[in-house]
């Protein structure tokens, strides 16, 4: 099928074993999380209002929630660092490890060290920067990229890694998903008494207590803060939470929506460095802030998007992302809300994104599975009308002239005649019609008959006999 | 960049998109978050341990009475070596070294893989959730209860019991490290077939003395 959208073209260039993959994946996954959903509340939905109006009011007040969360990181021995872009956050990083004298680094995962190209910039700078997450671990090992925030190698099969296992030197071939697990613990456990630095990400921050919150199935967040004498933690200044009571909910409301768990394995919270008579663990600790073009959002129409909890569920619920995969989102944050969020982020460089907030049929599934409700629909639209005033070319890709048609919807005396003339349509050969958009449209639709036209006069003969019957 | 230019910029960004009806910090009754899957309000310690141990198996969590049963369950599983955090020498060291299991009270990292199980105390569990608390006042060797293939957790009179998630949190108190464990270490991220002993424990189990 010719389309002029890149999204609709990587969909329809991948393989049908990709596509099988990541549809069955996200389905499941769906299946789960109402499944839990509905095991656990009676209304599952009035948390995830509840949520939504908490992160609202976290962004609106954030800089007297980062100051207090600062504060009290401080107070509990942690050092903390601001980042203005992800240049800094990267330098920070190299710093801390420089001044300690550390090489090497282990990673639990993290989608703003994604954003920033951590590992890139470390092993650039002499470092060794090794991701522990089973998924991560693998698209390193591939010098790959996640396709999902939450599964990230959804778009790879067990052939795929046995071969990539093979070549890395961790054994002979073997596809056995157990003998591959079992190969990645003994492989990165190495790796984590190696390592000097622990690097992990933040799920949550209270402000009222600076708890970092952490949650992992696998437990790599827990074996990176155990064996070595450094943590840093990289976090986006919209993962705060006002109170320590918002983490239960905000816990319950991630496990259901991201994996369909009633509670993640592991769920860390976080408050300093290690306890003095503690054996293992850091016994320095540095958070760094990171803006890296977040306070840009949250002064503009696209704020609500900063109260997302990274769960994947409009991933999994996204028709259009079912059929396409995360990778045809070219960005580190897929779906629809990689789709609102990465033309952000992406600064200066927004047109290159700008196609992807057209990349959604805004059935409106991602606003009603999303556990902190934000309004994704709408939130696209407004990208698609900044695109549209901003003369964006690439947004627009694909899309057939309607300057005519938005002529005839706002004149009433035009709409009214065309209708009189739409029976006409039945006899058009609609592929025959130069447009391309149309023609795309048509090679696997047809039109039905055309039925409309008629409700001006039925509206009038029964507006004529209810006035009649009320005399 | 300074924390003041850093909260600045924030500042003022806020300031842009002030709203003119601010979104107000909602309270909420811990009863809206607690699942129904949690124990009634007024349970008594025997339901409540009751209801842990159905959530804890649910999420392939074993619960285990008595130190006879441990030693069958660690002989089975042919792990005849492993570390015992030191204060539980009074209760365990004996028994389970009458039955040929050697201990360590130390984790030699040079040597971590030798370790085939590690018993540590629980601070808590968590009946709501089937969770096992564990923090730096319970545990003195973070990799004793992380690094071995079993995870033994003792249970007894001094653990506290909460009965909801709610409760747990609210009781995190000044402890620099608590994790909530919910089972073993798991991971579907090959095809989404669940293998369970990623990083951390394949097996949790909870010993209650």
């Amino acid at each position: 099928m010719k389309t002029s959208q890149p999204i609709d073209a990587f969909g329809r260039d991948l393989s049908q074993e990709v596509k099988e993959s990541v549809y069955s994946s996200s389905k499941a996954k769906y299946d789960k999380r109402i499944g839990a959903l509905n095991a656990g509340y009676i209304a599952p939905d009035s948390l995830r209002k509840l949520a939504g109006q908490i992160k609202q009011h976290t962004l609106e007040n954030l800089p007297s929630y980062l100051e207090s969360a600062i504060g009290k990181l401080e107070a509990n021995g942690a050092k903390v660092h601001y980042a203005k872009d992800g240049e800094e956050a990267n330098a920070t990083i190299l710093g801390i490890m420089n001044a300690a004298g550390a090489t090497k680094l282990i990673k639990s995962k993290s989608m703003v060290s994604e954003e920033i190209h951590l590992n890139a910039f470390l092993e650039n700078n002499g470092c060794e920067s090794v991701e522990s997450d089973l998924g991560e671990f693998i698209v390193q090992l591939d010098h790959d990229m996640p396709s999902h925030i939450v599964t990230p190698i959804v778009h790879k099969n067990r052939q795929q890694i046995a071969t990539t296992f093979e070549k890395m030197g961790l054994g002979d071939y073997n596809d056995d998903p157990t003998t591959i697990t079992r190969r990645a613990r003994t492989y990165l456990r190495k790796k984590y008494l190696e390592a000097e630095v622990g690097l992990t990400g933040a799920n949550f921050v209270s402000a009222e207590s600076g708890r970092i919150v952490l949650v992992t199935n696998e437990g790599n967040a827990r074996f990176s803060i155990c064996a070595n004498r450094i943590h840093i933690v990289l976090v986006g200044i919209e993962k705060l939470v006002p109170r320590d009571k918002d983490l239960a909910l905000f816990l319950n409301l991630l496990a259901r929506s991201a994996t369909g768990q009633q509670l993640t394995v592991y769920t860390q919270f976080i408050n300093g460095p290690k306890a003095p008579d503690q054996i293992d663990g850091p016994g320095e600790m540095h958070v760094v802030f990171l803006d890296n073009g977040r306070s840009e959002i949250l002064a503009g129409e696209f704020q609500s998007i900063l109260r997302c909890i990274r769960c994947g569920a409009c991933l999994n619920v996204c028709p259009v992302y079912r059929q396409t995969s995360g990778h045809a989102y070219r960005a580190v944050y897929p779906g629809p809300v990689g789709a609102v969020l990465s033309p952000l982020l992406a600064g200066k460089r927004y047109p290159e994104f700008a196609d992807l907030p057209k990349a959604s049929s805004l059935c409106g599934a991602c606003n009603e599975v999303c556990p902190v409700d934000i309004p994704l629909p709408e939130l696209l639209l407004r990208h698609r009308n900044k695109s549209k005033l901003e003369h964006i070319q690439k947004a627009s890709a694909g899309t057939p002239p309607l300057g005519g048609w938005a002529v005839l919807c706002s004149t009433p005396s035009m709409w009214k005649s065309t209708l009189t003339l739409g029976k006409v349509m039945d006899y058009v050969p609609m592929k025959l019609v130069p447009v391309p958009a149309v023609q795309a449209w048509t090679q696997t639709r047809t039109l039905p008959p055309f039925r409309g036209g008629k409700f001006r006069g039925w509206y009038k003969e029964h507006r004529k006999h209810d006035s009649g019957n009320n005399q | 960049m300074d924390q003041q230019c850093f909260l600045d910029n924030i500042r003022a960004a806020v300031a842009r998109n002030a709203k003119p009806s601010p979104t107000p910090l909602p309270e909420w009754d811990p009863a809206m978050v607690t699942s129904q899957l949690a124990p009634d309000t007024d349970s008594d310690s025997a339901s409540l341990w009751e209801t842990f141990c159905q959530r804890f198996r649910a999420v392939n969590g074993q619960t285990i009475e008595g130190i006879g049963p441990l030693i069958a369950l660690l002989l089975n599983a042919d792990a005849k070596h492993g570390y015992l955090a030191p204060e539980l020498n009074g209760p365990l060291a004996g028994p389970l070294q009458n039955a040929g299991i050697t201990l360590e009270s130390a984790i030699d990292t040079t040597r971590i893989d030798d370790y085939a199980f590690g018993i540590t105390r629980a601070a808590g569990i968590i009946a709501e959730t089937g969770s096992v608390v564990i923090n730096e006042s319970s545990t003195p060797s973070r990799l004793g209860a992380l690094a071995p293939w079993i995870h033994v957790t003792l249970i007894d009179a001094n653990t506290k019991v909460f009965a909801t998630l709610v409760d747990a949190i609210k009781d995190l108190g000044d402890e620099p490290y608590v994790v909530f464990a919910t089972g073993p270490s798991k991971t579907a991220d090959v095809e989404g077939i669940l293998i369970e002993g990623v990083h951390g424990p394949g097996m949790q189990i909870c010993l209650r003395l």
